[in-house]
């Protein structure tokens, strides 16, 4: 927990839950909110965050977002552990997508989700070890509306 | 356009029903999530034939005022039951997608784009 941090909460993500998937970012919209950060900046984190957090359940095995507040931003870090990503450039790409029929059946699987969610950060950073798992660190900022 | 206006105009039913009748603003027809989270407007009514809980999650992800589900689909109860949680008017309607989006333009909503 940074100097400056307002609030820190970690959750947690179980692989292939789909019963639960969207829930954290259901808590996370409430925790903005309660927060009274301005509504435009809460959409662009809650649909961020629930993008992140779908691909945990779709594409990893388990994982976890840790959620910070600061004065001026709020930062997702999303670390699972799971087959990770080969090619971070072809994974970033617009269509791109390893997602089974039954996912894009639940409306998953246009190879929107990452390339979505670096167009609504601030600041983002995708990391990932074949085999082992991938952190996505995002920062939104809030201070400038 | 209230939702009432857009049940009337679409004759839908109602599977879940919030206290308020929302004011409509604008309306996305999709089955895709992504597009949906990237682009919806605060207000707006998700017009879809994917009746997964994810449909509810987006729609209340992305500030959406009330879902309609086409070709007289319905979630199962597990997701309607979600959506009262999060107080969102779910509605079903008969009518195939384009239809619905015809009818609902016609009555003057327009999309967002
Ligand atoms: N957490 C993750 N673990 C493993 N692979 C991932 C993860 N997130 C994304 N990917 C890979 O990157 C691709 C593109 O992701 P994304 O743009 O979110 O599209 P989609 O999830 O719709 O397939 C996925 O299909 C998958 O191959
Ligand atoms: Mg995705």
């Amino acid at each position: 927990m940074g100097e400056d941090t307002l609030y820190q909460k970690t959750f947690t993500i179980t692989g292939s839950d789909f019963d639960k998937a969207g829930e954290v970012s259901t808590q996370i919209k409430a925790i903005l909110k309660a927060a009274g950060l301005d509504s435009t900046v809460i959409r662009r984190v809650a649909s961020a965050s629930f993008e992140a957090e779908m691909n945990v359940v779709i594409h990893a095995d388990r994982g976890k977002i840790d959620f910070e507040l600061t004065p001026t931003a709020i930062v997702l870090t999303i670390d699972d552990e799971g087959p990770g990503i080969e090619d971070l450039e072809l994974a970033m790409k617009e269509g791109y997508s390893t997602a089974s029929d039954d996912m894009r059946e639940m409306g998953f699987g246009a190879g929107m989700g990452l390339p979505n969610i670096k167009k609504s950060s601030d600041d983002f950073h995708l990391e990932s070890e074949v085999g082992k798992g991938t952190t996505l660190r995002i920062t939104i900022k809030h201070d400038e509306q | 356009m209230k939702l009432t206006d857009v049940q009337k105009h679409l004759n839908a039913k109602y599977l879940c029903l919030d206290g308020s009748d929302p004011e409509i603003s604008c309306c996305m027809a999709a089955d895709m999530m992504s597009d949906v989270l990237a682009y919806a407007e605060a207000g707006a009514l998700l017009i879809t034939g994917l009746i997964s809980s994810q449909s509810v999650r987006t729609a209340d992800v992305s500030d959406a005022a009330a879902v309609i589900y086409i070709r007289g689909k319905r979630p199962d109860e597990k997701t309607i039951k979600l959506a009262e949680d999060l107080n969102l008017p779910l509605l079903t309607t008969d009518e195939c997608m384009f239809d619905a989006c015809g009818v609902l333009y016609k009555a003057g909503l327009k999309g967002v784009c």
